[in-house]
């Protein structure tokens, strides 16, 4: 996609419904723009019906905010709440079959590439945790073999919460849910060490409760992967829905369980990524910045 | 070329009405158009085009993502004859400027979605809608709902081969054709006026 896409035709500006105007009067494609300037621009996600609280819907709004490219981004996606909000979003994507994500990306990136050898294009799976860890692994698994160039962003909120509470791989131990009665007899996957076991040269665990912090994450994840190999992102997103918690204290949750030890921020460059990341001018101004 | 029975006639056809290709109508070649799915030379159609618009009550141009952004070199210049084509027929535009299914959030009365054009044309009450610019996937999609469940005439100015499920269909549409319909249209609203009964309404039996 170029720049020009987002030019309006003269002669139909006045047409034009106000959000799309507002994009491209005041969007944030072509700008470097971060979490830290939310409020001064048109963001690229519209009204949507997730849930009230929706600590995912979060989660996206700080994604979206963070892409360094984002006119030149396709977000993969998979199906589950995430993808119900999709739609409302102004960044090329796609909607893969559940668990296919990184297979679709891995096809799309390649494509770019050959298509495109002169320009930057991200591609970013942006999937729940059941297509993660749970259907799509294989897929997962096998673009972070290959080494493929893609950011992998995970909404973990430890919950099939779309299909009404089935417990998943990142369940934490012991967790009832609707569709789990008994209680989940396992503990969560510890998908950020696999993911750097299996190739990963940048891996962070995060949360929206940090939401300078996530953004400064999906941004090195994103640029690691344009040039060094693969990326994984976790976010800690869980679902007030399915634990039944009122959606003005999610953020509260998820500080808690930080507290308690239960979630850890966390994250692991490689050292060819940390010489990278450290090479980029980009990322050092914005670091300072947040 | 076979030639099939089949009239793509305004609707409403039902729920589900079949695509007419599946009916046997067949895209038309090179310099021909399709006028209710029968395939005839294009002047023919231009003619027929100019009169629609100049009969409706209420003509309202789609102009779709290809033409409404000016995403590559000569998309502006298109954009401009578009405008000039809806100036000579009095045409209104209700964009549809991407293809994202935006429902139940769609603004009827600002936007038109493929995914839904029924809303826009009863929220409209639209009688005759020109399709230009949408990309050929989506406006299928849209030309079939509408012919579903609206009485709405529908004309596709198609880049690219044409759509069975307009009522008329023009292909390759370029600036040059676009320019010609213009001109016919001038011509044709200079010999008096259309848009008073003298046309049957669209939809209505003849
Ligand atoms: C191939 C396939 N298998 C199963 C489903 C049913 N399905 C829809 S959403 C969903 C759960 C999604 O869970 P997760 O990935 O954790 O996302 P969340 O809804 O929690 O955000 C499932 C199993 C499907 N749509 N497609
Ligand atoms: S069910 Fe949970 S994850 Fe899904 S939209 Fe509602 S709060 Fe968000």
């Amino acid at each position: 996609m170029s720049k020009g896409l987002f030019k309006i035709s003269p002669g139909f500006e006045d047409v034009m419904p106000a959000e799309y105007k507002e994009l491209v009067n005041n969007g944030p494609y072509g700008k470097d723009l971060g979490v830290s300037d939310l409020g001064t621009f048109k963001e690229l996600i519209e009204e949507h019906p997730l849930c009230a609280g929706c600590a995912e819907a979060l989660a996206l709004r700080l994604i979206l905010a963070s892409l360094p490219n984002s006119e030149d981004t396709v977000i993969v996606g998979s199906t589950g709440c995430s993808s119900l909000l999709f739609p409302q979003v102004a960044v090329q994507n796609i909607h893969s079959l559940f668990g296919n994500q990184n297979a679709v990306a891995t096809g799309l990136k390649r494509a770019l590439r050959l298509r495109f050898p002169d320009k930057v294009k991200d591609v970013l799976v942006i999937a729940g945790d059941g297509a993660t860890v749970d259907i799509g692994l294989d897929m997962v698994m096998q673009s972070w073999f290959r080494r493929e160039l893609i950011t992998t962003i995970m909404l973990d909120n430890e919950v099939y919460a779309n299909t009404g509470g089935q417990e998943s791989g990142m369940s934490p131990q012991g967790a009832v849910l609707h569709m789990a009665p008994l209680g989940k007899k396992f503990p969560k996957v510890n998908l950020p060490e696999i993911a750097r076991e299996a190739g990963c040269a940048y891996v962070a665990t995060i949360s929206p409760a940090l939401p300078r912090r996530l953004g400064k994450v999906v941004r090195r994840a994103i640029l690691v992967a344009r040039e060094i190999g693969p990326s994984y992102v976790q976010i800690f997103c869980p679902c007030p829905t399915n634990f039944k918690w009122p959606s003005a204290q999610v953020l509260q949750k998820i500080r808690d369980r930080q507290k308690e030890g239960i979630f850890k921020v966390r994250e692991y460059v490689s050292p060819e990524a940390e010489a990278y990341l450290a090479g980029l001018e980009v990322v050092k101004q914005h670091d300072e910045e947040q | 070329m076979a030639v099939s029975e089949y009239q793509v006639r305004p609707g409403p056809e039902g729920y589900l009405p079949p695509a007419a290709a599946s009916m046997g109508v067949e895209l038309p070649e090179r310099g021909a158009a399709l006028v209710e799915g029968r395939v005839v030379p294009e002047e023919e159609a231009f003619q027929a085009i100019a009169e629609k618009l100049l009969a409706a009550r209420n003509p309202v141009f789609f102009p779709g993502p290809a033409v409404l952004w000016a995403w590559k070199d000569g998309v502006a210049e298109k954009a401009e004859a578009v405008l000039k084509l809806m100036k000579a027929v009095g045409a209104r535009a209700i964009p549809m400027p991407d293809y994202r299914p935006k429902y139940p959030m769609i603004n009827p009365a600002v936007e038109i979605n493929p995914n839904h054009p029924n809303l826009t044309i009863w929220h409209n009450r639209i009688d005759v809608g020109v399709f230009v610019g949408v990309h050929c996937h989506y406006a299928n999609v849209a030309l079939k709902i509408i012919r579903g469940g609206t009485d709405c005439y529908t004309i596709a100015l198609c880049g690219e081969m044409g759509h069975e499920d307009a009522m008329i269909t023009l292909r390759d549409v370029d600036i040059r054709k676009l320019e010609r319909l213009t001109d016919i249209a001038r011509a044709l609203a200079a010999a008096g006026p259309l848009r008073t009964g003298v046309m049957p309404r669209a939809g209505t039996a003849v």
